[in-house]
């Protein structure tokens, strides 16, 4: 039934390229949720009046997040591809697509866990320093503990605009469901091809903001 | 002991600073509940920060049990803060946490070993009567449980001293009061000073030993809670004593021409907790009768306090044997506002 309704559609593609997109999407969550969260603590605890007050750093944190995320994702991509090349050994496939993906949804995730931390109760971070705790117990067990819910529903709308990135850096040349979608689709004019895709990234979409929303519910005790 | 001597802080904004606290000096003996008492701005909730160095001291120092505090190594500090327990207004619970993790936290910080804190725990959950909700969440817990958590927790790591930061202020009378019985029961099992901030009298007088009135940065008056009750001297602490004695301007509006009978009298109650039977003593002593006219009598930790006015009825030699005997027999002061005609 599925061949009479798209006749162009090939099974094995589709399902390799939405393995790729998985799998782009997925490593480069990883590495967004690290290096945003780094990113966000270092803005977070060195703004003025922050544990780790330090104009320098926070300046040269704020402008490095500011640049990339001004920089539309395509241009990131081409920019990057020099870097990617010496990193990755290619600027092909899927893992090519990491580091600019990365690159790119990091300084966005980066400033929604500032935003996170911020909603952190001050009375909470000074009831841990009245009990004497480090600034690394006041990291791991009050800021982020206290702030996970929001950045987790702050992961699923990265984890979102990761899904439509990959579909970008498909269309020159990473795999994935954007990559099947323009050169089996589109450059032969099968546009059953195209729906299909899209119908994929949705329902991606739609498995990413559901699990998203249920950790997210799970772990608010508020 | 806690010693404190010229302890000062000013606050630096962009045009103009601000003294926040104006070179305090304090000395609070062991297993003394001492109370500071101020309107909001008076400096208090500064001042008990700086004890353990929330906020540095622009300049003074102070010494808890021959430690001088302020000249702690930032590594120093976090060590002594763990013999310093504090509560907090708000009670600052983490909410990702349950009762329990929420006191074993500090253990946790201090390095306690897992099978030690549990029992620790368990412990400080019977103390302050939490037993069965050690797996609630905060949100679950009513204001009154969330401040014993936050008590359990402070008390976690044996501390010399408890800061009380306005910890009654966001609770209902009530609960208040049950809060006030255990810092009392707390402070008396364990033996441990502690230091209560607050804007309502009313738990001055509960709990307290001694007071110290803040206004503007400074201490303008302090002493044993009674003293204060009775004599106060500043137009501050007035006011706050008749928060809790109503004030004694009520008195011009009693109309004594109904009462042109007998004699009027006023009975001051000083803190003796003899002769609290007053009343019906002399009226079985003597043929008098007695009209309580006004009146408000409170109890503070050293025994009632207040005043009473009444009019004695009888023969005049006896209402002048009366007198005599209160003024004599008894601790109560009296004052005449009436003589009989």
């Amino acid at each position: 039934m599925l061949t009479d309704l798209f006749p162009n559609l090939k099974m094995e593609d589709l399902i390799e390229a939405t393995y790729e997109t998985f799998y782009m999407t997925i490593i480069a969550l990883v590495g967004t949720f690290i290096f945003g969260v780094l990113l966000g603590l270092l803005l977070y605890l060195t703004v003025k009046g922050g544990i780790w007050e330090n104009k320098f750093i926070n300046a040269i944190v704020a402008s490095f997040v500011n640049v990339f995320r001004a920089i539309p994702f395509i241009i990131l991509i081409l920019l990057l591809f020099p870097f990617t090349d010496f990193i990755v050994g290619t600027i092909r496939g899927p893992n090519a697509a990491l580091p600019a993906l990365i690159i790119g949804a990091a300084p966005f995730y980066g400033r929604l866990v500032e935003i996170a931390l911020k909603e952190v109760d001050k009375g909470v971070v000074e009831a841990a320093h009245s009990m004497g705790a480090k600034t690394r117990t006041i990291i791991f067990k009050v800021l982020l503990p206290e702030s996970m819910p929001a950045l987790i529903s702050g992961l699923t709308v990265t984890a979102i605009a990761l899904i439509g990135y990959t579909a970008m850096a498909g269309v020159i040349g990473a795999g994935g469901l954007g990559n099947y979608a323009h050169y089996y689709g589109f450059m032969r004019r099968d546009f059953d091809v195209v729906l299909v895709c899209t119908i994929v990234i949705v329902i991606i979409v739609f498995i990413f903001q559901f699990i998203g929303d249920f950790i997210s519910n799970r772990l608010d005790k508020r | 002991m806690i010693s404190i001597k010229g302890l000062n802080k000013v606050f630096k904004t962009r045009d103009k600073s601000i003294t926040a606290v104006d070179h305090i000096t304090l000395d609070i003996p062991d297993g003394e509940i001492f109370g500071v008492i101020g309107y909001s701005g008076a400096g208090k909730s500064t001042f008990v920060r700086l004890i353990n160095r929330l906020e540095e001291p622009t300049d003074g120092t102070i010494n808890i049990d021959n430690q001088e505090i302020t000249s702690l190594t930032k590594k120093e500090l976090r060590v002594a803060r763990q013999e310093i327990g504090m509560i907090f207004q708000h009670f600052n619970l983490l909410w990702s946490r349950t009762v329990k993790d929420n006191i074993a936290f500090p253990l946790e910080i201090a390095g306690t070993p897992k099978d030690k804190r549990d029992k620790r725990v368990q412990e400080l959950i019977d103390l302050v009567g939490l037993s069965g909700r050690e797996n609630a969440y905060p949100s679950q817990l009513s204001g009154g449980q969330k401040q014993r958590v936050g008590i359990a927790r402070a008390l976690a790591n044996n501390p010399k001293v408890l800061l009380c930061d306005e910890a009654t202020s966001a609770l209902d009378p009530e609960t208040t009061n049950s809060i006030l019985d255990l810092l009392v029961d707390i402070n008396e099992r364990l033996g441990l000073t502690i230091i209560l901030i607050t804007h309502e009298m009313h738990v001055i007088r509960k709990i307290c030993n001694r007071v110290a009135v803040m206004e503007n940065g400074n201490i303008v008056e302090q002493g044993d809670v009674l003293d204060v009750f009775l004599k106060p001297q500043q137009p501050v602490t007035k006011k706050f004593v008749e928060q809790v004695m109503g004030s004694q301007e009520d008195d011009s509006e009693l109309s004594f021409d109904n009462y042109k009978n007998g004699e009027l009298i006023r009975l001051h109650f000083v803190g003796e907790s003899a002769n609290q039977a007053l009343i019906s003593k002399i009226s079985k002593q003597f043929e008098v009768e007695v009209n309580i006219l006004q009146g408000k009598i409170t109890q503070t930790k050293r025994g009632s306090y207040g005043t009473l006015t009444v009019q004695i009825l009888g023969d005049p030699k006896v209402l002048n044997e009366t007198i005599q005997y209160i003024n004599e027999e008894t601790s109560i002061e009296v004052e005449v506002i009436h003589h009989a005609n």
